[in-house]
């Protein structure tokens, strides 16, 4: 850089705005709430000690960890149909699957936990019509449990996935596909031995963005775990506005941070994460 | 790639079953809204308006709708701001020596906001902040900063840091080049960024459900005592309100790119 675009003082006072107000109105009511973990009711370990004894804390984590993984999973095999769909369509077709894509994306999750329950409920859309085809005598149990969550949240999740697979599948040549069929390669070796191993990377960005946002989601399993399937996120707001244990609920978050942190900085050794970040939108 | 190469049977069944899953299941809510029953139901005698009436008429509804639109304008106008100039100094500035500030504007995308919440409810007490609008508007503002940096940050890539150091050249100073040079170029991206900043403020309950109670209540809040109480057509109609306003948001948003890209 020359002397003479050195950046001065006048750009760092650009910064200031947003980095003061992250740091007085963001990471410090975080720090401040989390030390809690620590010091109520009083000072020690005594809350992560639950975490070795208490049953219910743990059910809770191997609820949350279970529902993430079944969701992560899912969200990845129809992610990638969608970005495989998108980045193999004419560019007009691609238009409408990026909408496909988009809207739901940007539509309020409220309205998508709504349009769930309209749907799935014993006296819901699913069921009544499948009761009237005469295919059911009872009205099945699709909602309020754990399947109705994971129905949700991997509805959520899909378009994360589709973000990231997608940027790395567009950096494809699609000249290699091609070239494999015609040296005589099945559509489905030309899948398994060029397309997919060139598209790893962008699933596991993929796969690790939507574990992080499963792990601490709180509406979606709200509504649609009836308050019977708990999740951390909810379970650390019972503990708090219920409750009234702050240690026990501030510990749990905590360990929420610490998973998220912990996951991200295991798989940034082997994805970038800015392709994970950078790709919304 | 015309034509070369296309998905096979099983890839392209699986990406259309997935498309449905996505759209079909936020559609169902329009019939539902225009339902004539007086419970959740599709409509059996004949369309209906009544329930759009209901909610329009509604003092309760259109108060939330008018808090959650000042709310989400003012929190706009702090993220637009802070993010933009943020955005602009990293740019400027090497990128080793702003990496800690970058990886800062992450923070608010990879927290979850339930950690966010409990941590606003203690912080905001003794600041006589909760249920303030005030409040709100800072909580919305502070963590709709990230969308308007990464948005800004890309039209900032696309921008010639030349045209930037000819205007000082030239004896500009900071804020003329500002004004002048750089904002005219990426006002597509800060426009994005605020869409963008809106809409977070405009959907955000979790933070609400904490730092909110009685004087501030935002629309998503409603909804959600809605969904957890009644179940009425009422909140059918207000879903498809809210799916339009977005769509319209996404066009408008849309609509700018294409014209900025030529």
């Amino acid at each position: 850089m020359s002397a003479a675009g050195r950046p001065g003082a006048g750009w760092w006072l650009l910064i200031l705005p947003a980095f003061l107000l992250l740091v007085v109105f963001y990471l410090a009511p975080i720090v401040q709430v989390l030390a809690i973990s620590v010091t109520e009711p009083e000072f020690g370990l005594e809350n992560y000690e639950r975490l070795l004894t208490s049953s219910a804390v743990q059910r809770v984590i191997f609820t949350t960890l279970r529902i993430c993984i079944i969701t992560t999973a899912l969200a990845l095999l129809l992610g990638y149909a969608i970005a495989y769909a998108i980045t193999l369509a004419s560019p007009r077709a691609r238009g409408w699957w990026i909408l496909a894509v988009l809207v739901p994306l940007w539509i309020s999750v409220l309205v998508r936990a709504f349009a769930w329950v309209t749907l799935l409920r014993r006296q819901g859309l699913v069921n009544n019509t499948l009761m009237e085809a005469g295919l059911i005598g009872e009205p099945l149990p699709l909602v309020w449990n754990e399947f109705g969550i994971v129905v949700g949240m991997v509805h959520y999740m899909v378009p994360f996935a589709v973000l990231p697979m997608l940027s790395s599948m567009r950096e494809i040549d699609p000249r290699l596909l091609a070239a494999a069929r015609g040296l005589g390669a099945s559509r489905g070796e030309v899948f398994r031995r060029v397309f997919l191993p060139l598209s790893l990377p962008g699933v596991i960005a993929s796969g690790v963005l939507v574990f992080i946002f499963s792990l601490g989601f709180y509406i979606t399993p709200a509504i649609l775990g009836g308050g019977k399937t708990l999740m951390v996120a909810e379970w650390i707001s019972l503990q708090i506005l219920d409750l009234i244990r702050w240690g026990l609920g501030t510990m749990m978050a905590t360990v929420l941070v610490v998973a998220i942190l912990v996951t991200l900085a295991v798989f940034s050794r082997i994805v970038d994460l800015r392709r994970i970040f950078g790709a919304g939108a | 790639m015309d034509g070369a190469y296309r998905p096979g049977p099983f890839g392209r069944g699986l990406a259309w079953a997935t498309a449905l899953y996505l759209v079909l299941p936020i559609l169902i809510v329009v019939p539902v809204a225009l339902t004539d029953q007086r419970y959740l139901s599709l409509p059996e005698d004949g369309l209906s308006l009544r329930h759009f009436e209901t909610v329009l008429a509604s003092p309760e509804w259109l108060g939330s709708i008018w808090q959650s639109f000042t709310i989400a304008v003012a929190a706009t106008m702090l993220s637009v701001t802070a993010g933009t100039l943020c955005a602009i100094g990293c740019w400027r500035i090497s990128r080793r020596a702003t990496e800690f500030v970058r990886v800062l504007m992450l923070l608010p995308l990879i927290i979850p906001s339930i950690v966010y919440a409990i941590g606003l409810y203690r912080y905001f007490g003794p600041l006589g902040l909760l249920d303030r609008f005030l409040g709100v508007v800072l909580a919305h503002g502070v963590t709709g900063i990230p969308y308007v940096v990464i948005t800004v940050s890309t039209a900032l890539a696309a921008f010639d840091p030349r045209l930037e150091q000819a205007a000082r050249g030239m004896g500009a100073s900071l804020s003329q080049t500002l004004r002048w040079v750089i904002l005219p170029r990426i006002a597509p991206g800060i426009f994005s960024g605020a869409i963008f900043a809106f809409i977070h403020s405009w959907d955000e309950l979790v933070m609400v459900l904490f730092i909110a109670s009685r004087d501030v209540f935002t629309l998503p809040r409603r909804i959600w005592d809605g969904i957890n109480e009644n179940l009425d057509p009422a909140m059918a109609a207000v879903a498809v309100l809210l799916i339009l306003f977005t769509l319209l948001l996404l066009m408008a948003d849309r609509a700018l790119r294409r014209r900025s890209e030529g």
